[in-house]
């Protein structure tokens, strides 16, 4: 019972404070600040109950609930997690409420619109790693971008309409053609069972010919690659982080952009795998590109928000290259850099945040001699942003190492190239560093300024702690995650095979098709029932 | 020559007696009653269509036709008459104080709304091609007056007068291509023409072909599809706001409802033929209503070219066909109705008695002057643009699944990427309501109970459409058997 319900309540936890605080008179701001903090950290510890209670003995879908929710279309409200989701909802339920605790000074106007908006954000998050029933998955997909829309169009910066529209198109572009996509995946799933069912699971034992899967595919991929964002399709990335406010910033690289790359995990890789093994060159060349482009980019950044925030597409593009290796290293890697990624770049956009609530700026070039003025401050950047480069010790060293090691596996060049990344990220994150921690004080305004107070510090403590545990022990993680990554290679696998024998049988069928079909054309003039996916014959 | 009195059921025609008794009886009683009393005929009207709803409510699930096969009763018919009176009741909950507040409380104006939701009742329930004509005369000619019934408002005129002659020109085209059907297949009876049509050798001659042709440009002009639609901004702009919403909701749904019956039912054997035209009239009705819909900066006229938008969306359903091509077509008028009166319910809650304030710009800040109208505001947008979880996408993604089912995936890549562009329009909304600084207002708006009441209808709808939309899905399921 309590198994089966538990990721309900994960899930839709936050939606009782969202009730909550309708509730609350909108001048009470310390009730409202409260109620968020509370629901949400109340959110982490029952979420903490998943990660003593995941067994790591199997690859099946855990803590799984299955109910009919549109019976006539074949909807359940069918979630489930596995290894790969269970850390990615952890880090969710673990960032929410440090953004929410960070955003207690930000916020000054609607307040209660910003805290309704971060907890409906949350159970958007929580949806999608759950979902295991594609239609469900779509609705969370979508849902979750309108309380982003307004955490950037309301409490943004001076372009915030502009980078939220941007956001919001570029998103749906994807993902609406994804919807088409799921779509045909529906009736060609009802073509062959009989049965009309969304659910994951079941479409997974699909044979789909390649054809049909090298659009599907396309469909998914696109969805996906946009909110990775890998290059080229990374354009809206940049505006969304600089206008949105921290908080904002924090959740939409600790989080969103995860479920890009978790969408190719969970949706592309089982559902067509000969697709995605054919889209290998491609993708890695473009996670490539994305490491080198955006860690060159970030060189010439004059602004620290920035600047992480290519620094995010360079790193989402190795955890990009660790998925394509499609070996047990690079994949392993691949999901821990997603959530050291959450952990690390979440912490810089925090520290940005809080210096830039001290000096209403985020130039490098009005800071400089800081760390003799605000040194704990100045400690705590020096320890995130090494673990952004990839320090050994810190998380970001584990996620990388083992990204490399799968890419030497697959590809040599791959990894040759992708190395250089991590050296131009030692380049831009310590001349960051230098320049605005480092030499005299230039500016008048920055020889008084305060250092953390004590909310700054129960904010960024966690992450440090959380970079140390990855970097210096993350085996928890590995046994957690090995067995689904295991059998989702295993299974890719299989299904490559059948697809392939598929294949060969279907081009009998095919022919068989064609003369059924001259018959029927024959006795009937009229167009007749078409499958829905044009096979290619 | 054997003449006989046709058998007449009136049981199965009650609730349009009951409509058509009171539209008669608030007639009767507006000259009587004294200039402040005339709330009364308001909610002897709304009373009138409740009656009417359960009178419908008792035909579930009958399949008989009477006056010689001339109407008929099937739960097709009966959905689409819960649209209809589900639509005007709310119309007439918005009228009450919408007339007071523009002076110009006059019975007629009830007496209107609910004779030509009779022509629209008649419309769904027609089997004949002559009961489609006079369905739809009833119901135009009703509208005709009611867009111009701001008399003193040159543009309610120009509205007026503009649908009229407009509208009388494509009733031409309707009854030219019944015609011409009449004179193809020898008979106007839906059920004969598509016996006849199967007689035909080689599949239908020209003069069939022509009268399909005319038939669809009089319905497509109904349901405001392109290249048919120039009379809808102007109509939708100048006409009074109740009356704009009652033009985007019902009688585009008694449009679709003819055009279902008459292409699905008599013409399905030459669906083949007549797909690829609707299947270019779909694809151009989204995208030019879309497109344009961007570009306008008064929330009547935007709200005008995206109800073109929509049209094109069901005739996407309509290009489906089959049980799923039709049932998601009647959800989809359902949802449509529920989310488009709101958003005009909020639209009408704006306007003063000396200006509408329908610019884009008189909604900056009504985030933070009326939060709770915002909301509401921005949960008909965002269901209009179709996101999850509200009625609007449920609508779409049903329409788009049947499509899919069908075959025609290129006309639902067309169809979701019309809908991409349609969320940057609805979503400005937001923005100017949520995003900008409030403009100071000469008087604070205050929402009278009617249209709370129909906001919190709508907003049920739209939310239980969306959230969970099983039962009104099964019932939408249910109504299409007798068409196949």
């Amino acid at each position: 019972m309590w198994n089966s319900s538990i990721l309900t309540i994960v899930t839709f936890f936050p939606l009782l404070g969202v009730l909550l605080l309708l509730f609350v008179d909108k001048s009470k701001l310390s009730a409202i600040k409260i109620i968020a903090f509370v629901v949400s950290s109340l959110d982490l510890i029952i979420s903490l109950y998943l990660y003593f209670n995941f067994s790591s003995d199997t690859s099946a879908m855990q803590f799984s609930v299955k109910k009919d929710w549109i019976e006539s279309l074949g909807i359940s409200y069918h979630m489930g997690i596995d290894g790969i989701s269970l850390f990615l909802i952890l880090l969710t339920t673990f960032l929410t409420p440090l953004a929410i605790l960070s955003s207690w000074t930000a916020i000054t106007e609607k307040v209660k619109g910003y805290y309704v908006s971060m907890l409906l954000l949350e159970t958007g998050m929580i949806g999608v790693f759950v979902s295991l029933d594609l239609f469900l998955f779509y609705v969370f997909w979508e849902a979750m971008l309108l309380p982003m829309y307004f955490l950037i169009g309301i409490w943004g910066g001076p372009r915030k309409i502009y980078a939220t529209i941007k956001f919001v198109l570029f998103t749906m572009t994807g993902s609406l053609l994804m919807l088409v996509a799921i779509l045909v995946l529906y009736f060609m799933n009802y073509g062959y069972t009989g049965i009309y069912s969304f659910d994951l699971l079941e479409i997974t034992k699909l044979p789909i010919p390649l054809g049909a899967q090298f659009w599907l595919f396309a469909a998914f991929a696109l969805a996906f690659a946009i909110k990775v964002p890998m290059f080229p399709f990374h354009t809206w990335l940049p505006d969304a982080h600089v206008e949105a406010p921290t908080a904002g910033s924090v959740i939409l690289a600790g989080v969103l952009l995860k479920m890009g790359t978790y969408g190719f995990l969970r949706f592309c890789l089982p559902l067509f795998p000969n697709a995605f093994i054919d889209f290998v060159p491609l993708f890695s060349v473009l996670a490539i590109i994305g490491i080198i482009y955006g860690a060159l980019v970030c060189v010439r950044q004059e602004d620290v928000k920035s600047l992480v925030a290519f620094s995010s597409v360079s790193h989402l593009g190795f955890v990009m290259l660790g998925l394509f290796t499609l070996n047990l290293q690079g994949i392993e890697g691949g999901i821990l850099q997603m959530i050291n990624h959450g952990i690390s770049t979440g912490a810089l956009f925090l520290i940005v945040g809080m210096i830039y609530e001290r000096r209403h700026t985020r130039l490098i070039a009005d800071f400089g001699g800081l760390s003799k003025k605000i040194p704990i401050f100045a400690a705590f950047f020096m320890i995130v942003t090494l673990s952004s480069i990839g320090l050994p010790g810190t998380n970001g060293f584990v996620g990388e190492f083992l990204i490399i090691l799968g890419a030497f596996k697959s590809n040599v060049v791959y990894a040759i190239f992708a190395a250089t990344g991590i050296i131009l990220a030692a380049v831009y994150m310590l001349w960051m560093y230098q320049r605005t921690m480092f030499g005299k004080i230039t500016k008048p305004e920055n020889e008084n300024l305060k250092d953390l107070n004590f909310r700054e510090k129960i904010i960024l403590i966690p992450l440090i702690l959380a970079i140390f545990w990855i970097g210096l022990y993350p085996k928890p993680f590995f046994v957690k995650m090995e067995p689904s990554v295991i059998s989702l290679i295993e299974n890719a696998n299989i299904k490559y095979e059948e697809n392939k024998l598929f294949e060969e049988s279907f081009y009998i069928d095919s022919q068989q098709m064609k003369q059924i079909k001259a018959v029927v054309s024959q006795q009937r003039p009229t167009a007749s029932y078409e499958s829905p996916v044009t096979r290619n014959e | 020559m054997d003449w006989s009195i046709p058998q007449i059921n009136l049981e199965l025609i009650l609730p349009e007696i009951i409509i058509t008794f009171f539209a008669i009886l608030i007639l009767i009683l507006e000259p009587l009653l004294s200039k402040g009393k005339k709330n009364f005929l308001a909610h002897l009207s709304w009373i009138g269509i409740l009656i009417a709803f359960i009178a419908n409510l008792r035909l579930w699930d009958l399949m008989e036709t009477t006056f010689s096969d001339m109407f008929i009763v099937d739960n097709f018919a009966i959905f689409f008459k819960f649209i209809f009176l589900a639509g005007s009741f709310l119309i007439i909950l918005v009228s009450i104080n919408y007339l007071k507040r523009e002076e110009m409380v006059h019975g007629e104006y009830y007496s209107l709304i609910l004779f030509s939701t009779l022509g629209m009742m008649l419309m769904a329930s027609s089997f004949n091609l002559v009961i489609i004509f006079l369905g739809l005369e009833i119901m135009s000619i009703s509208l005709y007056v009611l867009a111009g019934f701001k008399r003193e408002d040159l543009r309610s005129n120009e509205a007026s007068l503009k649908y009229f002659l407009m509208g009388a020109f494509a009733t031409g085209f309707l009854l030219y291509g019944i015609v011409m059907i009449y004179g193809s297949v020898g008979s106007t009876n839906l059920e004969e023409i598509i016996k006849s049509i199967a007689y035909q050798k080689e599949g239908a001659d020209l003069l069939l072909w022509s009268g399909v042709g005319l038939l669809l440009v009089g319905l497509g002009f109904k349901i405001a599809s392109v290249p048919f639609h120039m009379w809808v901004p102007d109509v939708y702009e100048g006409a009074p706001t109740p009356v704009t919403a009652f033009i985007s909701a019902g009688p585009k749904a008694a449009g679709f409802a003819a055009l279902l019956r008459v292409f699905l039912f008599s013409f399905v054997t030459i669906k083949a033929d007549w797909t690829i035209v609707v299947w270019i009239l779909a694809a151009l009705t989204m995208t030019v209503g879309n497109i344009i819909a961007i570009a306008q900066s008064n929330i009547k006229r935007m709200l005008a070219y995206s109800s073109i938008a929509h049209a094109g969306y069901v005739l996407v359903a309509l290009v489906a066909g089959k049980e799923a091509g039709v049932s998601s077509a009647l959800f989809y008028l359902l949802a449509y109705t529920f989310m488009n009166i709101g958003a005009f319910t909020v639209v009408i809650a704006l306007g003063r008695k000396d200006t509408e304030n329908t610019n884009l710009d008189d909604y900056s800040g009504l985030g933070t002057r009326h939060p709770w109208l915002a909301i509401f505001m921005m949960l008909f947008m965002i269901s209009l643009a179709g996101f999850p979880p509200t009625a609007g996408f449920m609508a779409k993604f049903y329409v788009f699944s049947a499509a899919v089912k069908s075959g025609f995936v290129g006309l639902v890549i067309i169809g979701v990427l019309n809908s991409l562009v349609s969320v940057y329009y609805y979503l400005r909304v937001v923005v100017i309501m949520f995003m900008r600084p409030p403009v100071p207002e000469a008087k604070p708006i205050s929402l009278p109970l009617g249209s709370l009441l129909v906001l919190l209808i709508s907003t049920w709808g739209v939310l239980q459409m969306g959230i969970f939309p099983q039962s009104l899905l099964a019932l939408a399921m249910l109504s299409v058997s007798s068409i196949f």
